[in-house]
């Protein structure tokens, strides 16, 4: 009865430091995201100028993403296209979260008639295809940069606002939160100690996977062309100007830019779910 | 058919920031369960019961590490092992309906266990009536969703899900918490039926008396160890051997109703030596060099060194 | 006197009634043992006395007055689940600072040590988090406890030790306790030595003449 033998080997196996490891791949995807962001300061605006003697030329260790029609050098483009994207899509992004968080905790909080009226707000963003939402509210307003950013940000906090809306009420019907008010706390005080801790680990999730969101909106948006104006490197023109190009063989000037693309907007999510699973105690100790 | 001895749970877990810490809960366990037999397994909240189902079904977290030996059926019991019986050969009762799918009608959800374990669905629809039938469930039961169930037929469904597979060991986890006398009584005859059937009822409660009603042995837990494993008949003739079931028994209401001062220790500080000597009333020094092994005195279990007063 | 008269309750106006016309009172320092067949709607009324509910008709009266909206409620209500009754964020000591902080000795008598101040809800034992439940309530303003299937999901130890600590209380600070359970010896033990009112399926008029 005294003979110990271990049972499983694979659940003995060494692991590495898993939150060292999530910390760690946090830290990499939010330094790519801000090289990605500053990076038209870094490499200025040299590579923007046409060089008609370097026309069509394919990846080479002098342009890694190869040239235009032009000459441009297609990494100078597409980063200045991609940082601009990006700027555009935290904007819009944290106008979005903002709208969610102040509707949703105000449905709610407050309830009756407010939570009625924001319930349908939400189930009528719902029910409209997104993408022909954001033309309209986009083209509404009068495109442009401004155009993008007022489109996508009032379309995107619906989401947010039902999480956040869920939360608030599930927090609010819990014991804890009841036996609190009957311990003699006010609304207030229970809203400041009970409910903002419990909601801000949603809301900064939700803000982070917001932004490959409105990212890729944004970029949808200037491919259709009521985006930003064409002379502005944007990712979403630079795919749309690729498109007269990739029948002729010219496969870079639009693989290269979307891979870009991807590659930022899985960076966003990949750091919304790492962040996620290190906030939540259930799997924080995995 | 199920024997467990020295059976060790470690979870790794986080301290502050990324330093990371060894936890052993569970150390030492032992426990047999025979076929046809009832065993209850008792123990304050914290003193390892639940794990140890947790063990037996292969849903640890990642994070734990397992020593000693578990064998089911004279195999040993791998993690592997233990998912490809599980749901067939070893089955759970749940602890309530809260572990039911809300979303489908309790009469597919019982007859999908009949599926899972091989039936077809023609056939698994049959047992699943007849199952019903079994235990006084009306007709229009199948049809209800897990929300409409009264106390009383709820535990009567869940009874349901496991009589539906083969297992040889039925695993019920705590069925009993505030329910009525009379639901309880019939929880537990539902249980002392299937032992006649020739399977193996491992009953995990904290209620001793709902234990002795149905139990033919009872094993007590203690910080993660066995403690003592005794016959059901041995509480009421005062046949106990461990300080520690003795006070159990010493606090229920219909006794003394007085507690033993003191806590459980945490698997943070486990003390050496006997696991129980901080509030024991019987403690000599020699419980302080080494953790008791178990021990066979008057035909049960124990882990004192004093057991033979 | 806690008093509750001719209570009625249901969640919705085209829902059944979960409580039809219950009157039940708790005088101080007694203690009351409520045990009654599932469908009583025994948790409901235990919450329409502690003010969590307010009944569809009928009233809770403290000493005459209808129970107080703000500050400490002097009738607590202590939960079966200790898990659902606090914040999981929190620390312990600051669960237990959150009402009227409790007395030491009451702390010791609990069994709630020094270490277990700086854990979280899920680092503690069901006991261990039932007891520090228990100590948030057991403070001078709380005159009356309802104590619904507080101990039913506990071993016999730590329930004989929070009913131990609980009725001390009660009886140094004529604290009137309600305690719903199925548990029969347990009611016919703790309702000994005070005025008894064990309310065993018994039917609402009955109650009335309490």
């Amino acid at each position: 009865m005294t003979v110990t033998s271990p049972i499983s080997k694979p659940m003995q196996r060494f692991r590495s430091n898993r939150r060292q490891r999530i910390l760690w791949g946090i830290a990499w995807c939010a330094l790519l995201l801000v090289a990605m962001i500053l990076s038209p300061w870094v490499i200025g605006d040299d590579g923007l100028s046409p060089v008609l003697v370097q026309r069509n030329q394919p990846p080479s260790l002098v342009h890694a993403f190869g040239t235009d029609w032009l000459g441009r050098d297609m990494l100078s483009r597409s980063l200045h296209g991609m940082s601009l994207s990006l700027r555009i899509g935290l904007l819009a992004a944290g106008i979005s979260a903002l709208i969610g968080t102040g509707l949703g905790l105000a449905a709610g909080t407050l309830g009756g008639w407010v939570d009625a009226v924001v319930t349908w707000i939400i189930d009528v963003f719902f029910s409209l295809p997104h993408l022909v939402l954001l033309i309209l509210i986009a083209f509404a307003v009068g495109g442009g940069t401004t155009g993008v950013i007022i489109a996508v940000a009032v379309t995107h906090w619906t989401s947010l606002a039902r999480v956040i809306r869920a939360e608030v009420l599930q927090v609010n019907s819990s014991d804890y939160v009841r036996l609190s008010y009957r311990f003699g706390r006010s609304p207030i005080w229970i809203a400041r100690h009970h409910m903002v801790p419990h909601v801000i680990p949603q809301l900064l999730v939700g803000l982070i996977l917001l932004f490959p969101h409105a990212i890729l909106h944004e970029a949808a948006l200037s491919f259709i062309g009521i985006g930003l104006s064409p002379h502005i490197p944007a990712i979403g023109i630079i795919l749309a100007e690729s498109m007269r190009h990739l029948s002729t063989g010219y496969w870079w000037l639009g693989v290269m830019p979307g891979l870009l693309l991807l590659l930022s907007v899985k960076a966003f999510d990949w750091l919304g779910e790492n962040v996620r699973s290190l906030l939540d105690p259930k799997t924080s100790q995995g | 058919m199920l024997s467990i001895s020295n059976l060790g749970i470690t979870f790794t877990q986080y301290d502050q920031g990324l330093r990371r810490k060894q936890l052993t809960v569970i150390t030492d366990l032992d426990l047999t369960i025979q076929a046809g037999e009832v065993v209850a397994v008792m123990g304050a909240s914290g003193s390892g019961k639940s794990l140890l189902a947790h063990a037996l079904l292969g849903i640890l977290p990642d994070n734990a590490q397992l020593s000693g030996t578990m064998e089911f059926q004279g195999e040993p019991l791998t993690p592997k092992r233990c998912e490809a019986l599980r749901g067939k050969a070893i089955a759970l009762i749940p602890q309530s309906v809260g572990y039911l799918d809300p979303l489908m009608t309790v009469g597919r959800q019982v007859q999908r266990v009949g599926q899972l374990n091989g039936l077809s669905s023609g056939a698994a629809r049959t047992l699943a009536n007849r199952t019903f039938a079994r235990y006084d469930l009306p007709p229009t039961t199948r049809q209800r969703y897990p929300f409409q169930l009264s106390g009383g037929m709820a535990r009567r469904v869940l009874v349901s899900t496991a009589v539906l597979t083969q297992a040889q060991l039925v695993i019920a986890d705590e069925p009993t918490p505030g329910l009525h006398p009379d639901v309880v009584t019939e929880t537990l005859n539902h249980l002392r039926e299937l032992a006649r059937e020739g399977r193996g009822v491992m009953l995990i409660t904290h209620d001793i008396e709902a234990a002795l009603q149905v139990a033919d042995r009872v094993a007590v837990f203690y910080a993660g160890t066995t403690v003592e494993i005794a016959a059901a008949e041995d509480f009421a003739r005062g046949n106990l051997r461990h300080p520690y079931t003795q006070a159990l028994w010493r606090s229920l209401p219909q006794n003394d109703f007085v507690p033993v001062p003191g806590n459980q220790p945490s698997p943070e500080n486990l003390p050496v030596g006997c696991l129980y000597r901080d509030r024991c009333a019987w403690v000599t020094s020699e419980c302080e060099q080494a953790r008791p092994e178990l021990r066979f005195v008057r035909q049960g279990w124990v882990r004192c060194i004093h057991a033979e007063r | 006197m806690l008093k509750g008269e001719g209570l009625w309750f249901r969640y919705g106006a085209r829902l059944p009634w979960v409580v039809r016309d219950r009157t039940l009172s708790v005088l101080p320092g007694e203690v009351v043992g409520l045990m009654a067949p599932s469908g009583y709607g025994k948790t409901t009324l235990g919450k329409l006395l502690a003010g969590y509910l307010m009944p569809t008709r009928g009233r809770v009266t403290l000493n005459k007055q209808l129970l107080p909206s703000r500050g400490y409620c002097p009738v607590q209500l202590v939960f079966q689940n200790p898990e659902l009754s606090v914040n999981p964020r929190w620390r312990i000591a600051r669960i237990l600072r959150e009402g009227h902080p409790p007395q030491r000795h009451y702390l010791d008598a609990l069994g709630i040590y020094p270490g277990l101040m700086t854990r979280y809800p899920h680092e503690l034992s069901g006991g261990e988090l039932q007891r520090v439940a228990i100590a948030r309530v057991l403070n001078r303003n709380t005159r009356y406890l309802i104590a619904d299937e507080m101990t039913a999901m506990l071993d016999a130890n730590t329930q004989a030790l929070i009913w131990k600590v609980v009725l001390e209380f009660a009886c140094q600070h004529h604290v009137g306790v309600m305690a719903i359970s199925h548990d029969r010896p347990l009611l016919t033990r703790i309702c000994q030595g005070h005025t008894i009112k064990l309310l065993i399926d018994s039917i609402p008029a009955s109650l009335a003449k309490a």
